[in-house]
């Protein structure tokens, strides 16, 4: 126990110093540094990751609806936020749209993770009383459909058919969104560690067992679905804030296969490893491998094979690699954790004793 | 005076063509231990897994402290295939799932021990605390069920230091040896504050001296928590031992019912178990 309160502290610090150094950053760097937008996206990234870890790695459902809860999440933000002075020029097809009121942008994400839960909810209805397989079929069509369903003409005048949402609130600098996901994922984190948390892993571990001990497997599965997609719409209103505009065409599945391997190569089942892998995959995917995108001549030598799309190649190549040879990615399923700055500490201790 | 704590009236379960359990009626009395044995494949497991609602019977119908929790009648393709007796006899359906089963006070542990592979020992019995849970998500997220949680904690150390497992507490529960974790199985069993005990086969690879101990642990922990206890094993010393009163199945069948000195004399269970290995 005292070790778990003193590793709690050491978080806390952690995360302080963390604030600090981006506030220095932010004082320092000029706003449109590409180190802005590769953190603002790794962050952001970081929590649907570890929302999609919390069921795919903690309660052992293999869910594809990321994407499609991240849209839901996105638009209801984007609808409920637009300033309604901007929502003629947005709504420009649609005479204005249908909603003529602007919510806060912090009930505008609280309503993105509330409508996501709420559709979760629905899905996970008929869905999670069967056998685990279904639900990843259920949940890809969910996220289908739904990106269809915006785009429909008929709902125009709610969600823009197929044009842009945009003039919307955004971030005003890099602080908010990871100060917004350090909360989310400290929830999470608090719920993986309380009495449902361990009956997720129990599930996870042996179905049949945990039923035998009392546990209903509906309830739970279908607790950690809609928490899991409530983050997951959290997200998606953090991400339309950071793009500044979104088109529902955007959310493709491909999305959800990005945030599966990001979980994936930080390990199913840690927290840490799926933060870790969201900052190490977008920042090579969109800025450490940008140079293999462009002609190198050293001379008047052309350096061979660097060309457009020579990044994907390379980055496809070391994902396969991780994958290969850190089957169960980066931290297996455990965590980053501080116990080796104080172990120093207890053996002294025992030294004494003993 | 001894009031019936579980019935089973009738049950037969059909997989397909097989009858693995054929019309099995029998009864524990309240604080009894009771066996169910029987060659192997004889419908054993089976018939625990009618009574826990892991299987919902073909026909028949189960009584716990005189409520029926568990019955069912042929239907849908069995309606025709069913090669069962009593069609007809039961006509409604109450199926409830394990875990509510398990709430109302019937706990078991498993013929292939069954751990969570990923836990400590004692995060194995702790999971079995949370079905008397009162905290709700948000009240656990952000722990203000503090003292509930440590009393869950309480109650899961105790458990552990009533099967001598406190010192392996912190250990992965699947790199125990074996007989330890199926004392650990009865530890996380207990811990869900049972009154009728299910322990399927729990003296399996056991040596003699353990198995013994085991007899004896029975006896205790009966007493100790005012169990019942439902036993389905193979070491005949330590059935013969410790039951009050023995079933035995063959086929699906009951064969032969009565106290361990008649069932060691009965014919038609030396047959039984004629030519059959005991393990
Ligand atoms: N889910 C199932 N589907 C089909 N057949 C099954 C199923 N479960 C059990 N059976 C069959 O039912 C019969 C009885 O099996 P059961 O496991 O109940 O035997 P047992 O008495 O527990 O045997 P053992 O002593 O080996 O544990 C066997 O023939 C088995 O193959
Ligand atoms: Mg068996």
């Amino acid at each position: 126990m005292k070790t778990n309160k003193l590793s709690w502290m050491i978080a806390f610090v952690l995360l302080a110093l963390m604030f600090a150094g981006l506030y220095v950053l932010e004082q320092t760097l000029p706003p449109t540094t590409m180190l802005f937008t590769i953190l603002k996206k790794s962050v952001i990234y970081a929590l649907i990751a570890v929302s999609m870890n919390l069921l795919n790695g903690f309660t052992g459902l293999f869910s594809l609806g990321q994407a499609g809860f991240m849209v839901v999440g996105a638009y209801t933000f984007a609808i409920l936020t637009i300033p309604v002075q901007h929502r003629a020029m947005v709504y420009q097809y649609y005479d204005g749209g249908i909603v003529q009121f602007a919510l806060p942008a912090a009930l505008g994400i609280l309503a993105a993770g509330a409508v996501a839960a709420v559709f979760a909810f629905l899905v996970g209805l008929p869905v999670l009383r069967l056998k685990s397989d279904y639900l990843a079929i259920a949940t890809l069509g969910f996220a289908e459909i739904i990106r269809a369903f915006i785009q429909y003409e008929g709902l125009g005048p709610l969600t823009n058919g197929s044009n842009l949402l945009r003039r919307f609130p955004t971030f005003t600098g890099i602080i908010p969104p990871f100060a917004i996901v350090a909360f989310c994922i400290f929830i999470i984190v608090m719920l993986i560690h309380s009495t449902y948390g361990r009956a997720l892993k129990a599930i996870r571990d042996d179905e049949t067992a945990a039923e035998a001990m009392g546990i209903n497997l509906f309830f739970h599965k279908q607790l950690s679905f809609v928490i899991s997609s409530f983050f997951a719409g959290v997200a998606g209103a953090l991400l339309a804030m950071y793009q500044g505009s979104i088109q529902a065409a955007s959310f493709k599945s491909s999305m959800t296969y990005e945030i599966l391997l990001i979980v994936v190569i930080g390990g199913m089942g840690s927290i840490s490893g799926s933060i870790l892998a969201s900052f190490l995959f977008i920042a090579s995917s969109e800025w450490w491998l940008r140079f293999l995108d462009n002609e190198l001549f050293i001379g008047t030598f052309k350096v061979p094979l660097l060309r457009s799309g020579f990044r994907v190649v390379v980055f496809s190549v070391i994902i396969m690699a991780v994958v290969l040879f850190y089957r169960r990615g980066i931290m297996g399923d455990r965590e980053f954790n501080l116990r080796f700055l104080t172990r120093g500490r207890s053996k002294a201790k025992e030294r004494k004793n003993g | 005076m001894a009031e019936k704590m579980l019935e089973l009236q009738d049950i037969t379960m059909q997989f397909g063509g097989v009858v693995a359990v054929n019309n099995l009626s029998m009864h524990i009395d309240q604080g009894e231990i009771v066996a169910l044995i029987g060659p192997n494949g004889a419908g054993k497991t089976t018939a625990f897994n009618c009574v826990t609602g892991m299987y919902r019977p073909t026909n028949g119908q189960v009584k716990f402290e005189g409520k029926v929790i568990v019955a069912n009648y042929p239907q849908g393709k069995m309606k025709s295939m069913y090669a069962g007796e009593n069609k007809g006899k039961y006509k409604h359906e109450v199926a409830p799932t394990p875990d509510k089963i398990t709430r109302m006070g019937i706990a078991r542990t498993f013929q292939n021990i069954r751990l969570f592979k990923t836990q400590t020992a004692f995060e194995n019995v702790l999971i079995a605390t949370h079905l008397h849970r009162t905290s709700n998500p948000f009240t656990a997220t952000f722990r203000l069920n503090y003292k509930e949680e440590r009393q869950m904690r309480e109650l899961a150390l105790s458990m552990l230091e009533m099967v001598g497992l406190q010192d392996s507490k912190d250990e992965l529960a699947t790199s125990l040896p074996y007989g330890k974790q199926r004392r650990l199985e009865i530890a996380r069993a207990l811990a869900t504050k049972p009154k009728l005990l299910l322990l399927d086969e729990p003296a399996a690879g056991m040596n003699p001296q353990e198995t013994h101990e085991l007899g004896q642990f029975i006896v205790d922990i009966k007493n100790r928590f005012n169990l019942t206890v439902f036993l389905i094993e193979h070491h005949m010393d330590l059935v013969m031992d410790i039951s009050e009163r023995i079933y035995v199945i063959d086929f699906g069948k009951l064969i032969a019912t009565g106290s361990p000195d008649e069932i060691r004399e009965n014919q038609d269970v030396i047959s039984a178990y004629l030519g059959v290995d005991e393990e």
